[in-house]
Formats: C-alpha cells, sequence, structure tokens
C-alpha cells in the first residue's frame, strides 16, 4: 500500500507582519536621514526666520489701515518657509532615491510602498512646524508681534497642513528629474512662485499683470489662508482657497503616481 | 523530489522588449523549492531582466511569469522573497544595524539580528553608515538584509562582484546553509566555478533566449572535446596533424591535445612515444562548455 502526501499547490503565505512598527521605523529613519543631512535642515529652517528678521526691520512702521506689517510679513514668510520642506524633501530625496536604485530595491521587497510617502510626508509635516515655531520666536522677539493664542493656533494649523500640497508638487518634480538637476529645479520654481505670489513683497507692491496672475501659484492661495488666521486682510474665498489646494494636491499626487508606477 | 512540488518561481514563454532589441524571448523555465538555479550569459543576454520579471519590477509584454502561483506583483508573494540587486542603492545615511531593523520589521519571521550579522559578516558594521563602507562591505550589508527574512525564495544578481576571496567563500556557504534549510535560489552570475560548486541547475541565456538549461554535468556533458595532458619527447606539429586531433600544442614540458575523441589519439600517442608520462585526460569544464554553447548561440 503507498501512502500519498498531498502537497498544497500554493504554500500558504506567512503571516502579515506588524504593519504599524514598519511604518513607525521608517518614518524615525527618515527624521535621522535629515538630522544627518544638516545641508538640507539647517537652511530650511533658519532662511525664513532670517529674511523675516532683515525685512521685518526695514519696514518698521505702520502701513496703515487694517494691515499690521509686522503680522502680513510673519503670514507671508511663514508660508515660504513651510513650503520648503514639502518642494525640497520630497523633490530631491525621491529623485536621489530613484536614481541610486533604492525605490527599485524597495519595490522588490516586501517593504509597504505607501510607507515611504506616510514617513516622509510626516516629516514634512515636523519641519513645517519647525518652520512656525523659528517663525514665531523670532515674529515675537525681532517683530513686536502680539497675538491672541487663537491667531496662533490659527496659523500653526495653515502652516502644518499647508504644506501638503507641496509634498504633492515636490513628488512629482522627484518622480521626473534626476537627483542631482532636482535641487536647482526646485529652486527655480519654488523662489519665483514665492515672490510672484507676494511672500517676499506685499502683491501691490508688484505690476499690475503679475498681481492679476498670482491666482496661478498655489502658495498664493495658502498665503490667503495665514492671513485670514492672523486677521490680516485677504483675497477670495477661504473655501475657495482650500479646494484650490485640495486640488493641486489630487492632480500632483495623481501625476507623479502615474509616473512612479512606470519608472 | 516529488513531481507535485509547486514551483516557487515560473516563467511561462516570458518576452521582455525594450525597444527593438527583445532582452528576453519565450523564457520557459520553473524553480522549485530548496533548488539552486544559475543563470549564466554574457553582458545583456537578459539575466537581469530575467530577475526583474520575477520580481515584478517589469511586466512580460507576452507571456506570463509567477511567483509562489502569484502575480509577482503581490505583497504577500514578496514576504516570501529577498532580493539583491545589482543596482540597489541602500540609503548612504542610516546605519547599518537600522537597515537590517526596518527590513526585518517588513517580514512576519524575521532572523534575528545577530544570526543575519553573523551569516553575511557584518557584526562589526552594524554601527556604521551604509554610504561609509567599501563595496565589498555593502554587498555584504546587501546580503543580509536578503537574507533577514527567512525567504524561501532568494533572487541574487551577481552577489559575489566585489568580494574579496574569503568574503566570497563566507557568502557561497551562507547560500549552501539556506539551500539546505529549504530556500531555493536564482543567481546570476560570471563566475562559472560559481556556478559549478553551487547550483544543481544551470541554464545560459544568450540574446535573450535560454538556449541550454540542466544540471552542470548535462551542461558539461554538451561539450564533446576533451583534453590531454602528459610529457613527451613528440613534436606538437607532428600530433597535431594526427586524425581526430583538434589541436596541439607545448606548455613548458607539457603537450596539450585537445579532441572529440580521447581513447584512439590515446592509443596512438602511447605507440609513438613509449616515454610518454603524467598522462591525464580531462572533459571539459563548465567554462568549455560556456564559451562553446554561446559561441554556436550567438
Amino acid at each position: 500500500m503507498s501512502i500519498v502526501i498531498a502537497v498544497p499547490a500554493a504554500a500558504p503565505t506567512a503571516p502579515a507582519p506588524r504593519l504599524l512598527r514598519c511604518y513607525a521605523l521608517e518614518a524615525w529613519h527618515e527624521f535621522l536621514r535629515l538630522l544627518r543631512t544638516p545641508m538640507f535642515a539647517l537652511p530650511t529652517l533658519l532662511f525664513p526666520a532670517m529674511f523675516y528678521v532683515l525685512f521685518a526691520s526695514l519696514t518698521s512702521g505702520s502701513a496703515g489701515g487694517r494691515i499690521d506689517p509686522a503680522v502680513y510679513m510673519l503670514a507671508g514668510y511663514t508660508v515660504f518657509g513651510v513650503m520648503a520642506p514639502g518642494m525640497f524633501g520630497f523633490g530631491v530625496s525621491v529623485a536621489i532615491d530613484r536614481d541610486s536604485g533604492w525605490l527599485q530595491w524597495r519595490r522588490a521587497s516586501p517593504l509597504p510602498p505607501a510607507a515611504y510617502l506616510v514617513a516622509k510626508l510626516a516629516m514634512a509635516i515636523v519641519f513645517a512646524a519647525l518652520v512656525y515655531l523659528t517663525m514665531a520666536a523670532a515674529a515675537v522677539i525681532v517683530g513686536g508681534v502680539r497675538m491672541p493664542w487663537s491667531d496662533w493656533a490659527a496659523l500653526a494649523l495653515v502652516a502644518s497642513v499647508g504644506v501638503v500640497p507641496f509634498c504633492a508638487i515636490g513628488l512629482f518634480i522627484g518622480s521626473w528629474c534626476r537627483g542631482q538637476a532636482a535641487p536647482a529645479i526646485v529652486n527655480l520654481i519654488y523662489l519665483p512662485m514665492a515672490f510672484l505670489s507676494g511672500l517676499w513683497l506685499p502683491l501691490m507692491l508688484l505690476p499690475a499683470f503679475l498681481r492679476e496672475a498670482a491666482p496661478v501659484w498655489p502658495s498664493y492661495h495658502l498665503v490667503q489662508l495665514a492671513y485670514a488666521a492672523t486677521a490680516q486682510p485677504y483675497a477670495g474665498s477661504l473655501l475657495g482657497h482650500v479646494v484650490v489646494l485640495a486640488g493641486v494636491t489630487a492632480l500632483f499626487l495623481l501625476l507623479a503616481w502615474r509616473r512612479l508606477a512606470r519608472a | 523530489m516529488p513531481a507535485s512540488l509547486a514551483p516557487v518561481l515560473a516563467y511561462h514563454g516570458a518576452t521582455r522588449r525594450y525597444g527593438a532589441t527583445t532582452a528576453l524571448d519565450r523564457l520557459e523555465l520553473t524553480v522549485r523549492p530548496g533548488e539552486l538555479f544559475a543563470l549564466l550569459g554574457p553582458n545583456g543576454a537578459g539575466k537581469t531582466t530575467a530577475l526583474a520579471l520575477g520580481l515584478g519590477l517589469a511586466d512580460p509584454d507576452e507571456g506570463s511569469v509567477q511567483l509562489f502561483g502569484q502575480s509577482p506583483h503581490a505583497l504577500a508573494a514578496r514576504r516570501e522573497v529577498g532580493v539583491m540587486l545589482q543596482s540597489a542603492g541602500l540609503p548612504d545615511t542610516l546605519k547599518v544595524g537600522e537597515l537590517l531593523a526596518q527590513t526585518r520589521a517588513a517580514y512576519a519571521r524575521p532572523l534575528a539580528v545577530a544570526d543575519c550579522a553573523r551569516m553575511a559578516g557584518i557584526e562589526a558594521l552594524m554601527s556604521r553608515r551604509y554610504g561609509r563602507l567599501s563595496g565589498g562591505e555593502q554587498r555584504r550589508v546587501q546580503f543580509a538584509l536578503a537574507v533577514c527574512g527567512r525567504p524561501r525564495l532568494l533572487f541574487l544578481d551577481e552577489p559575489t562582484v566585489g568580494l574579496d576571496v574569503e568574503a566570497r567563500g563566507l557568502m557561497w556557504q551562507a547560500i549552501r546553509a539556506l539551500v539546505a534549510d529549504g530556500c531555493a535560489l536564482i543567481l546570476t552570475t560570471h563566475y562559472l566555478e560559481e556556478a559549478e560548486a553551487l547550483a544543481d541547475r544551470v541554464g545560459v541565456l544568450v540574446h535573450g533566449r535560454l538556449v541550454a538549461c540542466g544540471s552542470v554535468a548535462q551542461i558539461r556533458a554538451r561539450v564533446a572535446q576533451k583534453r590531454i595532458r602528459c610529457t613527451s619527447v613528440l613534436a606538437a606539429e607532428t600530433i597535431a596533424a594526427w586524425p581526430q586531433v583538434g589541436s596541439a600544442s607545448r606548455d613548458g614540458r607539457y603537450l596539450e591535445i585537445v579532441t572529440a575523441a580521447a581513447e584512439p589519439v590515446v592509443r596512438q600517442l602511447l605507440a609513438a612515444d613509449p616515454g610518454v608520462g603524467e598522462l591525464e585526460v580531462h572533459r571539459a569544464g563548465l567554462a568549455e562548455a560556456f564559451v562553446e554553447i554561446t559561441r554556436a548561440a550567438a
């Protein structure tokens, strides 16, 4: 008599690993990577506050009307600062990870694909919050800004959630360009966009055609929310700005996703 | 090995083109549990493309590829797999221990950290940043990441390139231990001695086509040539003129004769020079077989 042992056609798959641990480790390591790249971390944290201090001391005095220049510039430079961790954090590091083969290795490994994006997003939000804190310190100490707690809290919210659309833009840039070219390309987009949406100089000081074109830029919509948060005059409807920013996020995420799926 | 054992990796008519070139042409291949399969071939023969299809990094234009009976894109399939790629750039600023922790976390039943480190010989590297390691050290770290999840199938793309002799020996030892534990392995290599020393089966890829596939002995048997080596007073030119002799040459005090029919040539040799000494007859090695197969296929 012979005994036939049936071998299952497909071997039983291993139980799933603890996903939460994967995500947490990945976010922590992303933080360590940034910490160990001071060339990225320091300028991101210090430039906006430095610019603010320079310009705020130049434009002392009251502009009249409802605008408080120190608060108005706090909103503008906070948005300027918040764009950087999104655009550089995603744009440059995704391009580098793509060049080096790290993304390809990840795709062949069981690391959860979403953990990569979630970790980078978490770090961008942490950095945006740190930018907000340095800006707040500069505004209080140098700009003499005094605001109700609710305004500080509203600006904190705008800063930390407002980084998301710029993460999507950064991801899109990173999914297209090479690692070495990425910092230059991000700067080419970042700096003009900041200037043209009135983050450095108030829009009313720009020529009319630039002023009218300002709503093209996502940062224009974020800074309107920042003005609203700090009780400064703003243009357009708040809901409209939120919808535009959400749309920008969805569009660039979609474009980046299609590109990365093929790469 | 029971025939019913389901393959861990199966290619059915898998074809992949890049523009006008066909990188992989109707590949038919199955790798079974616990089997060590070596894919050989000259540069650009399609070895890396074959691995990329198996890992889901690229999709076949025609045919299909199955990993553990599933699509190579399935996360569940990838949890059974370890991988070492030629082009893997791990984050330079992370330490080796951090990379290992992150990769282990993605597997359900990873090896202990100390076991991975010992297997790959990276105990002393754990607190070093990956970017500050030498090329050979980085390869060992990649190997540790490949094995840390107790995979049932390992993809190794040129695993020992850039390793010194000692590190290569350590990796061979680790590979044998894994296979003894039932892990299947598909490796590409330039080093024929590596395939000869490790592989159960060997496939030869040329221009994207699998031109030979079988055990090392079977591949070797496809080459009829044998090599006779001896000391003799006879001139090489004289022997080269004999029937059935492919070529004859002198290497110091030794004569080297290549022939498809060793026995009659040896008989004639002994008759012509009773003083023949240190007589050796070798069947061609994998290296000769490989050269002949690729030449015939080109």
